[in-house]
């Protein structure tokens, strides 16, 4: 690789030259010298031998550098961003004005509780708003994303068997054929056999094949709701019975909950573990791949498992301290305090440092403040709107698996365009490319032959959802007339595609320094 | 949009909800406008008193964040993308990732690192896992001079397998080294452990003897994972130096404000050869048709996506923005400043135990060298730091909250932005509570 290729943006490193940077620091005072060299020095023999080659740059050329590269991406705030079951919705700047504010930004996790009310009071007042939207009894805000919120929610219904005695013979996790990929991976982390539970003709959980593998070898189930195919499961009250009855844990994957705020509360429901997912339904940034965050909320037979510590009211009346907070006033006798290391003893152990991903929870908390109870119901109705509306203008140009109403996000497949044409939905999706739109995510869910999986939500005008819509009908059009321009796309973005195959056969995964 | 869907109200749309499940309240406040939410942000902000003076490390370091660093991660063509599964459109993101990688790769001395991972503790027990993938081994040992924090991280993920988890005592008695001995841990450890975990410098800033380390697991055929702060290798040998299989670390200490405890980032780095058992996303560089260079997520049957339930570990979404920021953050500050941050917060810390010493006030608890942190050991600590907490000074971490036969002793770190005049106030401070 290197000089017969065309550099689209050179690596970073082919702009430092040496003695250039950005930042310089302060020299130690002679007073502070003096005073050091009466202590141990580093040993020698533990001394870096040669210098890391991190590259030498102006600020300038740093910042030219890093602009030129943004440059080379779509994000929501250029254009359509339809990627299913990541929930692309606009992300408010209040949110990054307020998760900026010095108090909360320079606010250190070990500082004494004394010092970090404001920290605290935000953590515990997130938890109260994400308890009465979900309906659950307790909660945790220390998983860092998704996949890590079910990690947490597996390690504590083990922990629930184990307190019962039979979770030697509880080895299986029940996933619909549906699911995630992270579900049965998450399976797996915790020492469980994932069991796939096949759909109905309907696009929900075949609730026979699911009473079948019920059993007293069933640890959980662990289903999406609405599924991954923006389906609502109507039978989701029996499968919760049967799971019960089974004796096992009932866990919702939350990734959809931007279909059903103010319509469904899955605590409420039946389940006994959920996680949420703070960049998908409560806007925090996707970041091109984090931080997220995945606190998770348990009914009241998993609380003592939760991961802490958890940051309580130690003194004061929690009534009075929502009250005030929702109108924005502070509770003078109350004290928020971490929980003691050991309050509870069954709980399954830290997750991860610390209480968890506090910038993104800065972000929720102003983001579910500012849409407030009618502001987060109109969320869902629109986000289940839209979707709707696509559903049907789309059903014409492509197969619709499921045909019925669907909530957030409904999956097309492309197999007439395959079958009839030779143009898979990869071919469109890069065709899509070239309209400055993102595609939809492309096959997944597994079970849906050639899936496109789009989730507008509510953030999106009707004008950009019927330019959408002009748009597919466009390519589906051209896939029966010129299928070889959708084989050749993109052709409007700074590379073309590339060669995954070669990048796995042969990885070059970091710059070789003397290579240039 | 009603009427081309073909129903005549938004709640036909969810009329597929039974009826005993809906929903019976939701009790969220009103919604604000925007001033009326800034009023309310900030004023859980005046409720945080942050310290005036402040020697708090354990684990997360104050440390400066150059002004460039908010500017290119508050791009939102970074900030509101998502993972590159589309890469034609996502080359800015992936040739970051590629460059952060390049970078940790440089400044650890390992062969391969990933796009990152949740923080350093997580980090650290998706290395003793894989470990335990590369060896088929069941057992791993840690150090007790590990941060207590990772060490609970790490049982929580081998409890997931059940993998045995052995503390690998460190020599904390008072006047010892405060080092992992690797006579210690050559007695500890046999052809059933996988890994041997050690922290550089260790939880008190102690600078442990990693290569014998290294060699002690290596003599019985298991994997050193060495858990460094990144700062440090500015100055201290990178671990590919000494023997190191894998490298797990917290990022935060570059460019990623305190916030709190999160978001962090967490760095693993390994050798080639063990690649297909590395957890997390990897960006490889590639070409498309037209002889253009491009970037793209690669190694990918090692993930959830399309392993499933065989995949090396669940992970998905990671901490893309703040990996962005590390990368930032050791480009705007290159060799000369990463070296100059590191020289200014070990000779602050001596500075600062220099003070203590000399007014009488404390002594090392331990003999050994330290980094930038330092375990000083006066008596009646608890009240004492209680006492400065109130006057608006943190006087490091009170170490017996999770070591409690280290009474006494507190932890004080500095960096580069510890000021003298912060050392003179803290020292009269500290005389005034005896």
């Amino acid at each position: 690789m290197g000089g017969e290729l065309t550099v689209v943006e050179p690596l970073i490193f082919a702009a430092s030259h040496p003695g250039r940077r950005a930042v310089r620091f302060p020299v130690a005072s002679a007073v502070a010298a003096s005073a050091a060299a009466g202590q141990p020095a580093l040993p020698a023999a533990q001394l870096r031998s040669r210098a890391a080659r991190l590259p030498e740059v102006s600020e300038l050329d740093l910042l030219r550098h890093f602009n030129r590269l943004s440059h080379l991406n779509h994000a929501i705030d250029l254009g359509f961003y339809p990627l299913g079951s990541c929930t692309m919705k606009y992300n408010p700047k209040v949110n990054e004005w307020a998760a900026r504010l010095p108090g909360l930004a320079e606010s250190h996790p070990l500082d004494p509780d004394e010092l970090a009310q404001g920290s605290l009071e935000l953590e515990w007042l997130l938890a109260e708003l994400l308890k009465e939207i979900s309906g659950f009894a307790a909660l945790s805000l220390q998983p860092a994303a998704g996949a890590h919120g079910e990690l947490t929610g597996l390690l504590m219904a083990r922990a629930y068997h184990r307190s019962r005695g039979d979770a030697a013979t509880r080895t299986k996790v029940l996933v619909p054929d549906s699911s995630h990929g992270t579900n049965p991976a998450t399976a797996t982390m915790v020492g469980y056999s994932a069991v796939t539970i096949p759909s109905n003709d309907r696009g929900g959980i075949d609730l026979a094949a699911l009473k079948a593998a019920l059993g007293p070898d069933t640890a959980a189930l662990m289903i999406t709701n609405p599924s991954t195919l923006g389906i609502f499961e109507d039978q989701i009250d029996q499968v919760l019975s049967a799971v019960k009855a089974a004796g096992a844990i009932a866990y919702m994957d939350g990734a959809n909950l931007n279909a059903i705020l103010g319509r469904f509360r899955p605590g409420e429901a039946g389940f006994d573990v959920m996680h949420f997912n703070l960049h998908k339904t409560f806007s925090t940034p996707h970041g091109g791949g984090g931080p997220g965050a995945g606190p998770v909320g348990v009914s009241e037979r998993l609380a003592p498992f939760l991961p802490g510590p958890l940051p309580m009211l130690a003194d004061g009346d929690p009534e009075a301290v929502i009250r005030n907070a929702w109108r924005g006033r502070s509770t003078p006798d109350a004290r928020f305090a971490l929980e003691a290391a050991d309050a509870r003893p069954s709980a399954i152990g830290r997750v991860r440092s610390f209480t968890g991903n506090f910038g993104m929870f800065v972000r929720a908390y102003t983001y579910i403040r500012s849409n407030g109870d009618a502001g987060l119901r109109q969320v869902s109705n629109d986000a289940v709107l839209a979707a709707n509306y696509l559903r049907v203008q789309l059903a014409g140009s492509f197969d619709l698996p499921y045909d019925r109403i669907c909530k957030h996000e409904v999956v097309l497949s492309g197999r007439r365009q395959k079958r009839e044409h030779g143009v898979s939905t990869l071919d469109m999706a890069k065709a899509i490319l070239d309209h400055r739109i993102h595609p939809p995510t492309i096959y997944f869910p597994l079970i849906v032959e050639e899936a496109m999986m789009i989730e507008p939500t509510e953030t999106e005008s009707l004008e950009t959802l019927d330019r959408f819509v002009e748009t597919m009908r466009a390519i589906a059009e051209q896939a029966a007339s010129d299928p070889d321009a959708l084989r050749g796309a993109p052709l409007t973005t700074p590379v073309g595609r590339l060669d995954e195959a070669t990048a796995a056969r042969r990885p070059d995964l970091r710059h070789e320094f003397g290579a240039t | 949009m009603l009427s081309a869907i073909g129903v005549s109200s938004l709640d036909d749309l969810f009329a597929d909800i039974p009826a005993t499940v809906r929903a019976t309240r939701f009790e969220v406040p009103p919604p604000l406008t925007e001033q009326e939410v800034r009023a309310e942000l900030a004023r859980l902000a005046d409720r945080n008193a942050l310290p005036r003076i402040s020697f708090l490390g354990a684990g997360a370091y104050r440390h400066l964040v150059p002004s460039v660093v908010g500017e290119v991660i508050g791009r939102s063509e970074f900030s509101t993308s998502y993972t590159p599964y589309q890469p034609e459109v996502s080359q800015g993101t992936l040739q970051s990732i590629y460059e952060f990688q390049s970078l940790i790769c440089e400044l650890t001395g390992m062969e391969v690192a990933t796009a990152s991972h949740y923080d350093g503790a997580t980090a650290t027990a998706e290395a003793a896992l894989m470990a335990c993938r590369l060896t088929r081994r069941d057992r791993i040992a840690i150090s007790s001079a590990v941060n207590p924090q990772v060490r609970r991280v790490v049982e929580t993920y081998c409890s997931g397998p059940g993998i045995e988890v052995v503390v690998v005592p460190a020599d904390l008695a008072a006047g010892g080294s405060g080092l992992t001995g690797p006579d210690v841990a050559g007695g500890i450890l046999d052809a059933g452990f996988a890994c041997l975990v050690a922290q550089q410098p260790n939880f008190f800033g102690g600078i442990e003897p990693m290569r014998e380390l290294a060699e002690a697991a290596h003599a019985v055929g298991a994997q050193f994972v060495a858990v460094v702060e990144p700062t440090s290798l500015a100055l201290l040998q990178a671990p590919g130096e000494y023997g190191a299989d894998i490298v797990a670390a917290e990022g935060q200490p570059l460019g990623i404000p305190l916030s709190y405890g999160g978001p962090y980032v967490g760095l693993m780095a390994a050798r080639m050869e063990s690649v297909r058992q590395m957890p997390g996303r990897l960006v490889g560089a590639t070409s498309d048709a037209k002889g253009r260079r491009g970037y793209v997520l690669t190694l990918q049957a090692r993930e959830q996506h399309i392993r499933r339930e065989k995949a090396a570990s669940n992970i998905c979404t990671n901490q893309a923005l703040c990996a962005l920021a590390a990368a930032t953050y050791l480009t705007a500050v290159g060799p000369a400043g990463l070296r100059e941050v590191a020289e200014l917060s070990v000779t602050q810390a001596r500075h600062l135990a220099a003070a203590i010493e000399a007014a009488g006030l404390g002594e090392r608890r331990f003999s050994a060298a330290y980094f930038a942190e330092v375990a000083i050991q006066l008596p009646d600590a608890a009240r004492r730091h209680a006492e400065l907490a109130r006057q608006g000074i943190v006087g490091g971490y009170l170490i017996e909250r999770d070591y409690p036969e280290l009474r006494d002793t507190l932890l004080l770190a500095a960096t580069e932005l510890t000021r003298d005049e912060e050392i003179d106030a803290f020292v009269a401070a500290l005389r005034a509570t005896r």
